[in-house]
């Protein structure tokens, strides 16, 4: 496998808030990370940044953010856009609204075609037809003539994927793709999505909050948490051994039938995520960690525990609850 | 079970009128169609189903906001419609599931959680100051938050806020309308905490509406799997996870996303059909997307029929 | 463009302030009795032209009377006549709309066919009928155009009383127990004042010029009390030898009308971008 994409150290800051503070990244061609982390933490901004879609009061910076070698900082919108919907491709939570009201699915999916590849409108139909079916849509040709409002969610959402699908994209970002729809919808969905990225070799960026999602679908894991990457590992093993206070704060908050028993107290994380301003040093997790010390204000070393995972943590791998807070 | 219900709910229906077009007369379209359940002092009765099921409603009808077309819900022994709407307010109270909309912008925390004790009427000030504060401290939120806007608090927070004030007339019901759903995870945690020690403390009953069945298997004592305005299944929680009986619980326990690597996406056998409360399909409604459906099930409604720890309604039981 | 606006905010609110201020303190702050005429100092200049006398910044009018004091008393005729039409049209604005939007059904198609109803009448023709059956005073004229000037109120109260009635605060309150007025008043109506605040400043604006026209068109306040409209009227007979009798109180209404525009879309903006909750 090659690598795709490429983010070290990204940085995005909004005025004197910090969205993302340092964010490393990598992603290889076929292979699916999974951004996972809760609102806030800055896993829909750092996409955003790759995209280069990000507000005009934002600044973003990196040590390196490049897409298949190229380099995407000198990039101007020009050269964004023309890889923005071509090579990578993007789809959000709410379809309804990344969707024109005013124009026919297929209309909006020959644009994409036209905009980036040209060709002959009938072409473009003609591919879109295609994708609608290759996305089990029902009776493609009948769709193409409808408008967006005529979908059901989970329809609209099969049309985004549809379309950004229009230009053989090498990359797919998916922002909280299922998050909006009901959990039988959201199953199909995702099905679908890595049917797709099994058959045409797609490098996937899910975003989601949900750790069910992202336990099925992800080959590697990053989590975040304020605005950094405090650990990533290959699926199965974050979490089997989940490593960062964090994240095993994070797995112990889901109910699992048959593995949680009911009615007992979840885990949970006292306090809320911390807004950061550029400053900031040490540890963005301390204040709600129960084995914080003194030692987390300063600079934390990134540590290894084990092949392709790492975390920002002072604690060893496998340490167990108190032994870290003791001086 | 205890012995009397504490909510009991008889064929209720409940249809809105609605108008498809500038000149198409207005149809009745059945959001909730022959609903009866009972539920036991001290229970929580889960209710699940996909977005447009009639579970909102229900919780509506239930609460009192919305009276029902046919058939009628008895809290504690009373007709919901008739009571006075001060005697409703203190044995039943709402729990939503936006914790943006569900508190007025404009008003302090202190005053949103004092408006149903200022609605009785008959409450000295002092006293429910008092019972505000009591109340803040026990879902575990500063008194000095009582001086703050909604706007200034967290989402967490904020469901804590209306929790408090759906729990300050001390009401022995509380109808959580997806309570967590619009919550981080670790806060969605903290909040179903909450609500466990309090329905432990109070001797609470609960209605816990969600759409998230590993959320309900957690917190229900029974649940009621909701299609299409129906109640398809409804069986003792541990019976029906172990065991569903209903073709569509099997296909939602099927799509629920466990955090447990390798299992892959499930396949639901559920196809592109999506249930739709305007155009009701005859016979057993679910037939569409069931995947074992037979030539009965277009024509026949099926009956309820008896299963271990409660019952379901499907011909091939 | 940010600080464009905030500047069209802050000069707006100056205007107004400015304005609400001469108009609360005139008695203390003209130089003269804006009714005590002088026949023998008629159509003097004001301060920058050629004849200006002492003590008469602005000059005087055709019958002597001091200029500036009769430009401070009209400030407080037209806020007058504008707050007051405000308050008259608002309360049966937002009454009407309020009603609609909160019981909606047959309520609501009455009110949608008053609303209806009135944006069909012409709004001049009408105050001019009026005045001229039931004689001109300032009562009648705020009681005119307040009976007029309401639509707006009632479609903006309408629509966000909808918006509102939906929210579940609203449903939680009803859960509480709470009266239906209660609900309407405690936690309905603050929720709708925002908009409603900006169609009052727009509303003020267009009651102070309707006021001028009919005051030019001698239907409004009468004679001797100073608005600016009738100083207009009364200075066109001497427009062309003594241009700024009518230029002074035209720029006054001019500039005061500017602000309180200033002031509305101003209002819009922090609303629209979310600085005011």
């Amino acid at each position: 496998m090659s690598r795709l994409l490429e983010v070290e150290a990204l940085e995005v800051s909004f005025g004197a808030a910090s969205a993302v503070r340092g964010a490393s990244l990598a992603l290889d061609r076929g292979e699916t990370l999974c951004l996972v982390g809760e609102s806030g933490c800055g896993k829909s901004v750092t996409a955003l940044a790759v995209m280069g879609l990000l507000a005009r009061n934002a600044s973003r910076g990196a040590a390196r953010l490049s897409f298949d070698g190229q380099d995407l900082r000198g990039l101007d919108e020009r050269g964004m856009s023309r890889l923005r919907g071509n090579r990578m491709a993007m789809i959000f939570q709410e379809p309804m609204t990344s969707l024109n009201p005013a124009y026919t699915v297929g209309s909006q999916m020959a644009e994409v075609m036209l905009r980036h590849r040209g060709g002959t409108r009938a072409a473009a139909m003609a591919r879109a037809e295609d994708l609608l079916g290759r996305v089990r849509i029902t009776s493609p040709a009948m769709r193409l003539g409808q408008y967006p409002h005529q979908l059901s969610g989970g329809l609209r959402q099969r049309v985004m994927i549809a379309m950004a699908l229009m230009c053989d994209p090498e990359l797919l970002i998916a922002d909280e793709p299922t998050t909006a729809l009901d959990v039988t919808v959201q199953a199909q969905i995702l099905r679908l999505l890595l049917d797709l990225q099994k058959d045409l070799g797609l490098a996937m960026l899910l975003i989601t909050h949900d750790l069910g999602v992202v336990a099925r679908v992800a080959h590697r894991v990053a989590v975040m948490y304020a605005g950094e990457v405090v650990e990533t590992a290959a699926a199965a093993d974050l979490f089997a051994r989940p490593t960062h206070p964090y994240t095993r704060g994070l797995l112990a908050c889901v109910p699992v039938p048959g593995k949680v028993a009911r009615g007992a107290a979840l885990g949970s994380i006292a306090g809320v995520v911390p807004r950061l301003g550029p400053g900031f040093s040490g540890c963005g997790f301390r204040d709600r960690c129960g084995e914080a010390t003194a030692a987390c204000g300063g600079t934390i070393a990134r540590a290894s525990a084990g092949e392709g995972h790492d975390y920002l943590c002072r604690l060893p791998p496998g340490w167990r609850a108190g032994a870290g807070a003791a001086p | 079970m205890s012995a009397a219900p504490i909510i009991d709910v008889r064929g209720v229906r409940r249809s809105f009128r609605v108008r498809q077009g500038l000149f198409a007369a207005p149809r009745h379209v059945a959001a909730i169609d022959g609903v009866s359940f009972s539920v036991g002092a001290g229970e929580v009765l889960g209710i699940v189903g996909e977005s447009g099921c009639g579970k909102s409603t229900l919780a509506r009808v239930i609460l009192g906001l919305l009276p029902p077309s046919a058939g009628e819900v008895l809290v504690d022994g009373q007709r919901v419609a008739d009571m006075d709407r001060r005697a409703r307010a203190r044995l039943i109270q709402p729990v939503f599931q936006d914790p943006f909309s569900s508190l007025n912008p404009r008003r302090r925390v202190r005053d949103v959680v004092s408006m149903p004790l200022d609605a009785q009427g008959d409450v000295p000030a002092a006293e429910a100051r008092r019972r505000v504060d009591e109340m803040l401290a026990r879902v575990g939120l500063d008194p000095s938050m009582g001086e703050r806007y909604p706007a200034e608090l967290s989402g967490g927070q904020r469901q804590r806020v209306a929790i408090a004030r759906a729990l300050v007339l001390r009401p022995r019901i509380v109808v959580c309308d997806e309570p967590t759903s619009a919550l981080d995870v670790s806060v969605q945690a903290q909040i179903l905490n909450l609500l466990a020690e309090l329905r432990d403390a109070l001797g609470l009953t609960y209605l816990f509406i969600s759409h998230n069945l590993a959320v309900v298997e957690h917190v229900a004592t029974e649940v009621a799997v909701m299609y299409l305005g129906r109640i398809v299944e409804r069986r003792e929680t541990s019976a029906l996870f172990g065991a569903p009986a209903h073709p569509y619980t099997k296909a939602l326990l099927a799509s629920v996303l466990t955090p447990e690597p390798g299992l892959g996406i499930p396949d639901t056998g559920l196809g592109d059909a999506m249930p739709d409360p305007s155009n009701v399909p005859p016979g057993c409604s679910f037939h569409p997307r069931c995947p074992v459906a037979t030539a009965r099930c277009r024509v026949d409604i099926p009956a309820t029929a008896r299963v271990a720890g409660g019952q379901s309604d499907c011909h091939l039981l | 463009m940010k600080a464009l606006r905030d500047i069209g905010l802050a000069s707006g609110a100056a205007i107004v302030g400015a304005a609400v201020l001469v108009a609360v303190f005139a008695p203390l702050l003209v130089p003269h009795d804006p009714f005590a005429q002088d026949l023998s100092r008629r159509l003097l200049p004001p301060f920058w032209m050629e004849g200006a006398r002492e003590g008469h910044l602005l000059g005087t009018d055709q019958l002597g009377r001091d200029y500036l004091s009769r430009l401070l008393y009209g400030a407080r005729i037209s806020m007058l006549i504008g707050i007051a039409t405000t308050v008259a049209s608002g309360l049966i604005g937002i009454a009407l709309g309020v009603a609609g939007g909160f019981f909606g059904g047959r309520i609501d198609d009455a009110v949608l066919f008053a609303i209806t109803a009135r944006l069909s009448i012409p709004l001049i023709l009408v105050a001019l009928a009026v005045v001229s059956v039931v004689g001109s005073s300032l009562t009648v004229v705020v009681m005119t155009l307040g009976l007029l000037l309401w639509d707006r109120f009632a479609v903006v109260a309408r629509v966000s009383t909808m918006q509102v009635r939906n929210l579940d605060f609203v449903a939680a309150a009803w859960a509480a127990g709470c009266s239906r007025s209660r609900i309407v008043l405690r936690e309905i109506l603050p929720n709708i004042l925002s908009p409603l605040a900006v169609v009052a400043t727009l509303e003020v604006a267009l009651a102070i010029l309707l006021e001028a026209a009919l005051s030019f068109l001698g239907l409004g306040v009468p004679p001797p009390l100073p608005s600016w409209g009738l100083m207009i009227a009364e200075g066109k007979d001497y427009m062309f030898f003594s241009p700024w009798v009518i230029m002074i109180p035209g720029v006054a209404l001019f500039v005061l009308v500017f602000g309180i525009n200033l002031l509305g879309d101003g209002l819009r903006n922090l609303l629209r971008t979310g600085r005011v909750a």
